[in-house]
């Protein structure tokens, strides 16, 4: 029973490919298949934004002592529809000096991308949209073109916010890539596979019956989530670290040019990007779709993976609702001084970790090496740095 | 099947090459240019090496490109102006291109029984680049270091002055 309702989907989609089964040729069935696939990631993710979007405002309206949107539909659920009306019929302004194909083109990019970097995260059991042998590398891989995508929304506005944005926004993303991309390393070298699913497998025991085997539970793992949290903090332009689109600033960055259904897609692919590094996430270190107790296996794994989603998705905006912007400079010499470092120390606490068995004994090894280099590091980054009363040159 | 995706690609990858070489407006053949990458990646997918196709994206449309855009956002005055049409370059590209088809049409052609291709694993790409490439892969690493140190000098060069 307990099975069935576990691989509902799966059937679900069988049952819609058997007209086609024995009567249509392979590649037809293959791509009806990939279409079914495409459209239940998009159906899932896009009802997902919509749910956040207004969920967001709320949980920020209780964290700021307000009740954030109630008119629309009970609890102000049915607010997301008023919101895509309106964008829908908002006027679409192009600059007159933009350059109209790259300003065109650049919101489909960044969304294009984001959705595409959803389709290699397992889901649930055998619910794994794309299955690819590197999908680590083709969710950065694809990630990475968000990057030219920014620049073009920049550069085709014609604006000089939207370029200072945009260079802002590169700048930080190509910074914090290093750490997000080498605090996924040590879980590839430990499971010995770029594969999503082996990963999800690796994580599927538990200690003394009921302690998972999640990656977050060792020193390196627990070292390397925080980091990569932060870094996908940065990566999908969220509070504390929206400086590209720092309102008080630059406007909006380089959305500033864009209005109606474009900033629209913007928005949405901010989301989906979000959606996607906190999926990979879960993947990577907090067990995939498997249960966190032996008791609750019998839950459907696509549960757990959503369950364990919103967590992160709820952390998201907690952060947002409490912490205030960093500057420029802040954040770059956080990237380079303190993440980088921090992340190759987690690659080398993996290996000692699984040099000394994979045991206890390599779980204090490894907490050492990481407790050592945590200290180190804030020693040398804080000398002689005392804190003065500050003085103002110029706003006295 | 092959055939036709082949032939889909090559015209999609041919079409960008040849706007990334032709346009007159250097922002639009920079990014024409990234967008032929992405078809030189399809490539690789199509001939079973999906770690190469995507490591060509991640490397060349994630960082080369970027890096080409930035080259000529910081050091024209005016990239919006349109450029002159460059006859050396035309001369050059010629030169290599029949180069390469004379190199190809002398080689002796070995049998056309089309081989079976497997799906590299990431695994064995690890091992050969551990194993018996080591040593390239290690000159490439003090290279590229190399480079990193001499941008930062560059930089630190700058602020003392």
């Amino acid at each position: 029973m307990a099975r069935s309702v576990d691989q509902i989907f799966i059937h679900a989609k069988e049952w819609l490919l058997s007209p086609l089964a024995g009567r249509a040729p392979d590649w037809l069935i293959q791509i009806a298949s990939s279409l079914i696939n495409i459209a239940a990631v998009l159906g899932v993710f896009l009802t997902l934004f919509a749910l956040i979007s207004v969920l967001e405002r709320k949980i920020l309206g209780r964290m700021q002592n307000r009740y954030g949107p109630n008119r629309v539909g009970p609890f102000g659920l049915l607010q997301p529809v008023a919101d895509g009306i309106k964008m829908l019929i908002k006027e679409d302004i192009v600059p007159a000096r933009a350059d109209k194909v790259v300003h065109f083109l650049a919101p489909i990019v960044v969304a294009a991308a984001a959705i595409l970097a959803l389709g290699v995260i397992p889901y649930g059991r055998n619910m794994t949209p794309f299955v690819i042998d590197g999908g680590i590398l083709f969710f950065f891989a694809v990630g990475s073109t968000t990057e030219l995508a920014v620049f073009m929304a920049g550069w085709g506005s014609n604006n000089k916010f939207s370029m200072l944005g945009a260079m802002r926004a590169i700048a930080q993303m190509i910074s914090y890539e290093l750490p997000l991309i080498i605090t996924v390393l040590p879980v590839v070298m430990v499971v010995g596979s770029l594969n999503p699913d082996k990963i999800v497998f690796a994580q599927k025991y538990y200690s003394f019956g009921f302690v998972p085997h999640w990656f977050v539970f060792t020193p390196w793992g627990a070292t390397a989530f925080i980091l990569f949290f932060v870094s996908g903090l940065v990566e999908s332009n969220r509070t504390p670290f929206d400086v590209p689109e720092g309102e008080s600033e630059i406007v909006a960055g380089h959305m500033t040019e864009y209005s109606g259904f474009k900033y629209a897609t913007f928005f949405m692919a901010e989301y989906l990007g979000m959606f996607a590094v906190s999926g990979l996430a879960v993947t990577l270190f907090l067990g995939g779709w498997h249960a966190p107790l032996p008791w609750f296996a019998f839950i459907p794994s696509y549960v757990w993976f959503f369950a364990k989603l919103s967590i992160l998705l709820f952390v998201f905006i907690w952060i947002r609702g409490t912490l205030p912007r960093v500057r420029v400079d802040q954040m770059m010499n956080f990237a380079w001084k303190f993440m980088l470092p921090m992340a190759f120390t987690c690659l080398v606490s993996a290996a000692v970790w699984h040099y000394a068995g994979r045991r206890l004994s390599g779980w204090l090894w490894s907490f050492a090496v990481v407790a050592i280099v945590y200290f180190g590091l804030s020693l040398f980054l804080d000398t002689g740095k005392k804190f003065t009363p500050r003085t103002y040159r110029f706003a006295e | 099947m092959n055939t036709v995706t082949f032939t889909i690609i090559a015209i999609f990858t041919l079409t960008f090459a040849l706007a990334a070489a032709t346009n007159p407006r250097l922002m639009h053949a920079a990014l024409s240019f990234a967008v032929m990458f992405v078809g030189i990646a399809a490539f690789f997918f199509l001939l079973g090496a999906e770690f190469v196709g995507l490591v060509q994206i991640f490397v060349y449309v994630g960082a080369v490109a970027v890096l080409i855009v930035f080259t000529i956002l910081l050091t024209r005055r005016d990239p919006e102006k349109t450029r002159g049409f460059n006859w050396g370059g035309v001369v050059i590209a010629i030169a290599v291109f029949v180069g390469l088809v004379w190199a190809i049409l002398k080689s002796t052609s070995v049998s056309i029984a089309p081989p079976v291709i497997k799906a590299l694993t990431v695994k064995q790409i690890g091992m050969a680049l551990m194993g018996s490439y080591v040593w390239p892969l290690l000159c490439v690493g003090v290279l590229l270091t190399a480079a990193l140190i001499g941008a930062l000098i560059l930089v630190l060069e700058d602020k003392r002055q």
